[in-house]
Order: structure tokens, then sequence, then C-alpha cells
């Protein structure tokens, strides 16, 4: 299956993941600061920088373009809660 | 001031003036006691609207929870028609100030309604109403009534995601929602003339805005450059004599709430525990003495036995990491650990490093509970809890000791960087 490997930047893990895998199911468990409210893509609270790989990431839905429109995020700000590794190097951190 | 003031010769509620172009237009509510279930208040309080007149319209700011909807509307009407209402502004969502909303719109067709960009996302599962338009604005935006403008200030998570607060330039007036309100039910209304206020002041701030200093801090930064003549909030007191007191208060409040003993350069990692045979207890000092190897991290040691909440809440605010030893009873942690991580809710934890310890005999669940809760409470809890089975040996101790060190590791950034597969994360 294919690989992708996930750099948390505030703790300076990188964490090998299957394809398809979402940041929020390794975030926590290694302890990055990245934080979740709802989990479904609706609050916003999960609000991440892509530092490098944004284009190894799933595209963004039409809903998380609106909840990150509302919430006035930057630029390769993505929820980690909907972004799903599709293979190659990605590197993320809290905002 | 007093009570006929408010009313009519007729018994009818009326409006009170702050200018000639600005009434307040809200409702007293005496009887309540308790608030959002986490505040108390002994003398009820208001909900506070307003009317402002220009030369091309008025806008109404806020209205009031539901049951009081007929004193707003009374009030209203004493000072203008429907026909004449251009724009609503809602600074805050919360069903205490927008009660009477639908109502309004339905009688107010001609108005224009305003909210904050973060609103949008809350409006409908508020008010239930479908294809209701309105105009998300940001710090900046303007909406003119003539001889009279409002400006909006984007001032979110004081102490919902959608506040904001809206500036009348011409009266030097802030109507600023929740923020610099108080749960203080008075009919004179105004600061120079109302009941002493203070208490209920500093209670409102320890629990509705302490969570969201960060967010109080930018609201200040935005609020404190404007020159203001009257702060207009949703309850309580009206701040016209004075107001910029209560600015320089929130600025002092959002600080923090003790003087740092720690140089920049240092971290603080709280150690707390509670043992019922010294077990637990055992494994904290060895925590504490293998953190204390690491330079420049303060550790502080604390059995939850001999202190109250409170004062531990103040220290938490603070510190950059939190480690919790409990041991398991019944199969849970103890209550007194709880008790401390159900009180965190008055303050800002999120993103501090967290850790877990604790002694147990058969089955051994405090540890990964509190664990999970602290996770809950968005805390970051990288290194895996240590559990020993009743009494520590020396080879345990040691590994408490690397335990701790490896939490002030952490805090200091000393970690190596680290390479895992996630088949292999927990
Ligand atoms: C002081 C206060 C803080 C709140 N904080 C949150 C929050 O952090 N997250 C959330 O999802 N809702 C929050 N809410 C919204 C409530 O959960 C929401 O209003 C809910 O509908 C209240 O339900 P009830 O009518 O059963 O009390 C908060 C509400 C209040 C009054
Ligand atoms: S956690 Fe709410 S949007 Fe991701
Ligand atoms: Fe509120
Ligand atoms: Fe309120």
């Amino acid at each position: 299956m294919a690989k992708s490997t996930i750099t948390f930047e505030d703790i300076n893990v990188t964490v090998t993941v299957p394809a398809g895998t979402r940041i929020i199911e390794v975030s926590e468990k290694v302890g990055s600061g990245i934080t979740y409210g709802c989990r479904e893509g609706d609050c916003g609270t999960c609000i991440m920088k892509v530092t490098n790989g944004w284009n190894h990431l799933t595209e963004p839905s039409v809903l998380e373009d609106k909840v990150l429109r509302e919430n006035m995020a930057g630029k390769h700000n993505r929820l980690a809660c909907q972004a799903q590794a599709l293979g190659g190097e990605i590197s993320v951190k809290p905002v | 001031m007093n009570e006929a003031e408010l009313i009519d010769k007729q018994g009818c509620p009326k409006a009170v003036e702050l200018s000639e172009s600005v009434h307040w237009i809200g409702a007293l509510d005496p009887n309540l006691r308790t608030f959002d279930i986490i505040l108390k208040t002994a003398n009820g309080t208001t909900y506070n609207a307003y009317a402002i007149r220009g030369s091309e319209g008025v806008a109404v700011v806020d209205t009031v929870k539901e049951g009081f909807a007929d004193d707003f509307f009374a009030r209203l009407e004493s000072v203008a028609d429907y026909d004449e209402i251009k724009v609503i502004v809602l600074n805050h969502l919360e069903p205490d100030h927008t009660g009477a909303l639908p109502e309004l719109m339905r009688r107010a067709p001609g108005a224009r309604l305003f909210i904050s960009q973060k609103a949008q996302a809350m409006l409908k599962a508020l008010l239930k109403q479908d294809q209701m338009s309105y105009t998300p604005v940001l710090t900046g935006d303007r909406v003119s009534l003539g001889d009279r403008t409002l400006e909006f200030l984007h001032t979110p998570y004081l102490h919902w995601p959608d506040t904001q607060c809206t500036y009348l330039s011409e009266e030097r007036m802030l109507f600023s929602g929740d923020v610099f309100g108080c749960h203080f039910c008075d009919n004179r209304l105004f600061n120079d003339r109302a009941g002493d206020f203070r208490f209920s002041f500093e209670y409102y701030y320890a629990h509705i805005m302490r969570p969201f200093k960060d967010y109080v801090v930018r609201a200040l930064d935005l609020i404190e450059p404007l020159p203001i003549s009257v702060i207009a909030p949703t309850h309580g007191p009206i701040l016209r004599d004075r107001p910029e007191r209560y600015i320089r208060r929130y600025r002092q409040l959002s600080g923090p709430s003790l003087e740092s003993e720690i140089s920049p350069e240092q971290k603080t990692l709280l150690i707390f525990y509670i043992s019922s045979y010294g077990n637990t207890q055992r494994m904290a000092e060895a925590v504490y003495s293998g953190a204390m190897q690491v330079q420049d991290v303060r550790v502080s040691l604390y059995d939850l036995e001999g202190g109250e909440i409170e004062p531990f809440v103040d220290l938490i605010e603070e510190a950059d990491g939190l480690v919790f030893g409990t041991p398991t009873i019944n199969g849970d942690a103890v209550k007194p650990v709880w008790d401390l991580l159900s009180s965190l809710t008055v303050i800002n934890i999120k993103t501090k490093l967290g850790g877990v310890f604790g002694s147990y005999g058969w089955t051994g669940e405090g540890v990964p509970l509190v664990e999970d809760r602290l996770r809950g409470l968005k805390m970051r809890v990288p290194i895996p809890g240590l559990r020993v089975k009743l009494i520590p040996t020396d080879e345990e101790l040691e590994a408490c000791r690397e335990f701790g060190l490896q939490l002030a590791q952490e805090l200091m950034g000393l970690r190596a960087r680290k390479v895992i597969d996630m088949a292999d994360l927990v």
C-alpha cells in the first residue's frame, strides 16, 4: 500500500502512515499541539498550517473551504480533521 | 434616575436616553439567580439593547432574551417606528441577546442584519430560519446612518466565536456586547448611579472572559486606541463615568494572575499527586527528581490533599507542563484529581504538556483515563503514562525518574527527532 510521511514540526516527530490517513488520526497520539473541537469539519478549531507537501493532501471539500473562509484561515491552512495524506512527504504545524 | 424613568405615565416601559441620538431599549431581569449554568447572580441581570438614530435611519444594536421581548419592543416603539429601522446589529448570537430577533425582523422588514464573519456558521442553528439574509462584517467595516456611522471591531471568542463590538464614532460610544458586562440588575442603569457592582464585574470576567485571555488582549489592542466616552455592554450598568477604568482593569485581568518568578528562558513543570499508602507518592518524588536534572526547568511537587482548587488553578494557568499522579481506586482515578481537572474550564490550558503516572493494584484504569482527559482538554500528551503495580521497586523508581526526565526534555524541546510507524502508536 502507498505510504506517506507526516512530520509534526512543533514536536519534531515524523510518522509513516498508509495513504488515506487523516492528520487527526495521528497528531494527538504523538502529542502535537494541533487541537480539535467538533472532529467533523465544522468548527475550525483544528486549523493547521501545511508547511510542506500541500499537494500530497486530498483537496479540501466545499464545506471545508467554507469553514476555512469563515475562520479567515491563511494560505496553506487546512483542517486537520479533514485533510488526508495521499503519499509523499508532508509537514504540518499548529497555527 | 429611579424606576419611574423606565416607565411612562401609562405604566408602559419607555426608552432611556444615553444621548440625543442613542437610547437604551433593554429589559431588567431582577429575579434571575443562575445564568448559563455556570454563573450566579445575587440580584439578577439586565439585557441591554440600544437604538441609535441617524439622519437616514435607525439602528438597533442587540435585542433581549425571548421572555423579555415585550419590554424591548415597547421601549423601541417609544423612540422609533419600525419602518425607520434600517440596520440591526448583533454583537453576539447567544439567546439572551437574540431572543427577540425573529420578531424584530418580522416587524422591521426593511432592516439589514449585520453579524460578524464567524457568526455565520451559528446563525441558522440558533434562529431556525432558512433564507435569512445578512451582511457579515470584520474590523474596519462600516455602515452609515447618515450623520451617524457604525464601525465594527472583530473581537472573536469573547466569549463565543461570533462576538464583535460596534463603535459609534460621532458619540465615542462602544457597544461592547458581553465584554465589560456583568450580571447586576439596577434600574439606575448607569455606573455613576448604580449600586456597588465591582464584585459582579470581576466575577463575570473570571468566569466568562478568563478562558479567553489571549483574545481579550487582542480585543483591547483594537479598543484602547479609540476615544471612548461611554461603554454600553449587553449586561449590567452602562459605563459612562470614566469608562477607561474598565478598559484598564480588563488589561490588568488579562495579564498573568501571579507575578512571574520565572525568567524567560525557563519553563515550569507542576507535578500533582495524591496517594493513600505512599506508592504514588514515591513515584511522584522520583518523577520530580528526574525532571530536575534538566536545566532551566522549574519543577514543583504538590500533594493534592494539602491544597485547594482555586490557587492550583492560578498556578496551572501560568505553567508550561502538568503532570498528574493518581492511584486507581474502584476502577477510576480519584476524585481530587477529577475535581481539579473539572475546574480548568476557566483558564486556557490548550497545548500545555501533560503526563500521568500512578500506582495500582490489579486493573490500573486511573492513568489512561486521566491521559484521555488531558487530551480532551486539548493538552499534548506525547509520553505514554507510567503505571506501577503496588509498591514501586528500585527499577520502577528509576523508570519514574526517566519519565520525569523525558517530560522535562520534551518541555525544553530537547528530545531528538523521532520517526515512528503509525502501526507502533498506541
Ligand atoms: C458560557 C457558555 C460557553 C459555551 N461554550 C461552548 C463550547 O465551548 N463549545 C460548544 O460547542 N458550545 C458551547 N456553548 C454553547 C452551548 O452548548 C449551547 O448554547 C447549547 O445549545 C446549550 O444547551 P442547553 O440549552 O441544553 O443548555 C457555550 C454556551 C455558554 C452559555
Ligand atoms: S475539529 Fe472542528 S473542524 Fe476540525
Ligand atoms: Fe454571552
Ligand atoms: Fe450575554
